[in-house]
């Protein structure tokens, strides 16, 4: 695992001060809206919004950068595929034909399909500065914290910081297993059948796994002896209550949603249509 | 507290859910285009099939969106939920298939493999695709052949290696039967 993760790094800016729940409140509610909308004018200015608020949160271009190589390689591949799959797909859409020039094959590139491919990546890009800024300004414990005081049972919320606690011990569990199945002779890079890869992969899974279950034992052992899980309510050390400028968050991003769809269905449907 | 989701549950999820986002770049490729087997579906369909439902459903979810969240930098949701429901069908049947007990043979073996058949059926061949139009407006035959292969590559990953994962902890877990360990509380 040459590259590097996106993690949570403390610093102190407006967004790392505010609650957890508001941004998560904010990060899905982005999803949502990217989700629905397919307006040009209202991506862009999502995009735009979102890579200023990644800004203030003075996120360094080493704590992204090699993860955004990945959405790069994975974007061209996608809008690859939707051309070779359906290279009209966009004059469908919307409804008019204008060639910009012939290609091989006897296929014709279409300034729609062009515009509908841009669409989709626009809509792809609209979440990445919203993923970065939650998962690098979030602490993991605040987190869970504000998970249970939204209402989630904190039987859940507990899990949920469980999981972010134990990344990295499964993450050192896995490699000290490959490692050591490497030096053995059974790697998982190397060419072979697939039958020989499932086999070679099993062998790291299998003892991954079963220290995953020890893991489970010994961890939930002492939480019951702790009492976890014997009364309704539970504290927590990392809580934060919401503050003034969590709510101005949370109010403005709702507004920001029911005004970008409001705009977006003006003209009728989802789509903005340049060409009529 | 929920029986039903006690202290075993809570921490299975987490630490189920760390595991399959550490797995989310162990891939094998299958010399079509990109796909690939994902062992990480495996160790979801083992955990779903011993702890539950809502804890493969749990795992399918948050650990899909996780990994490609650190991983890759985006979410695509369209894909997440179908993984939650291939979690969640798995493990209707998890009281019947006795792995802990050391019984998971035959026939628990075929109801396993059909709950997953039908699990990744609804989830990539329907799901995943309808969602990838509504959502991306994706040209139909795109994303149906994508499911297809999805289908194919997760259903050949379960059957196989999660199979032989059940089996093999089955037979663990049942010979230290006689050491009286009780089921919890």
């Amino acid at each position: 695992m040459g590259r590097r993760l996106i993690s949570y790094e403390e610093k102190d800016t407006w967004i790392h001060r505010l609650s957890g729940f508001t941004k998560l409140f904010f990060f899905l509610l982005w999803c949502v809206t990217s989700a629905l909308t397919f307006d040009t004018r209202v991506l862009i200015v999502m995009l735009i919004a979102g890579v200023a608020i990644f800004i203030s949160s003075k996120t360094t271009w080493k704590q992204v950068g090699g993860v955004f190589q990945a959405i790069l390689l994975f974007m061209v591949l996608n809008l690859l595929f939707i051309f070779i799959f359906s290279p009209y797909e966009g004059t469908g859409i919307y409804g008019t034909w204008t060639e910009v020039c012939k290609l091989p094959f006897g296929v014709k590139l279409t300034a729609e399909q062009l515009f509908y491919e841009f669409n989709v990546m626009l809509k792809y890009f609209t979440v990445v500065p919203s993923v970065f800024i939650f998962l690098v300004t979030t602490d993991p414990s605040e987190f869970a914290a504000s998970l249970n005081a939204i209402g989630v049972p904190y039987s859940i919320a507990y899990s949920v910081a469980i999981t972010l606690r134990y990344i990295p011990d499964v993450q050192d569990d896995f490699s000290r297993i490959r490692n050591a199945q490497a030096a053995r002779g059974i790697e998982m890079g190397k060419k072979a059948n697939i039958f020989d890869r499932i086999r070679r992969t099993a062998n790291i899974i299998f003892p991954l796994l079963f220290s995953t279950m020890e893991r489970i034992d010994t961890v939930s052992n002492a939480m019951e002896l702790r009492g976890f899980g014997k009364k309704k309510k539970r504290t927590w050390y990392a809580g934060k209550k919401l503050s003034i400028p969590d709510y101005i968050v949370i109010v403005s991003s709702l507004l920001f949603m029911i005004a970008a769809l409001l705009f977006t269905w003006m003209d009728g449907n989802r789509f903005y249509n340049p060409f009529i | 507290m929920n029986k039903k989701f006690g202290i075993k549950e809570v921490v299975a999820t987490g630490i189920g859910t760390a595991l399959f986002v550490v797995l989310t770049t162990v891939q094998i490729p299958i010399g079509i285009p990109n796909t690939y087997l994902q062992p990480r579906m495996a160790v979801m369909a083992f955990l779903s099939a011993i702890f539950g439902p809502i804890v493969g459903a749990i795992i399918g979810l948050v650990g899909h969106a996780l990994g490609d969240a650190i991983f890759y930098g985006s979410i695509w949701w369209s894909w997440v939920i179908p993984d939650a429901i291939v979690g969640l069908l798995i493990g209707i049947f998890y009281k019947k298939y006795m792995v802990r007990e050391g019984e998971f043979e035959a026939q628990k073996i075929i109801i396993f493999n059909v709950m997953q058949l039908i699990g990744n059926a609804v989830a990539w061949i329907l799901l995943a695709p309808v969602l990838d139009i509504l959502v991306y407006a994706e040209p139909k035959d795109k994303v149906f052949v994508q499911g297809i292969y999805a289908f194919l590559g997760n259903f050949i990953i379960i059957g196989a290696l999660g199979t032989i994962l059940l089996i093999a902890y089955s037979k663990v877990a049942g010979r230290s039967k006689g050491l009286s360990k009780e089921d919890d509380e």
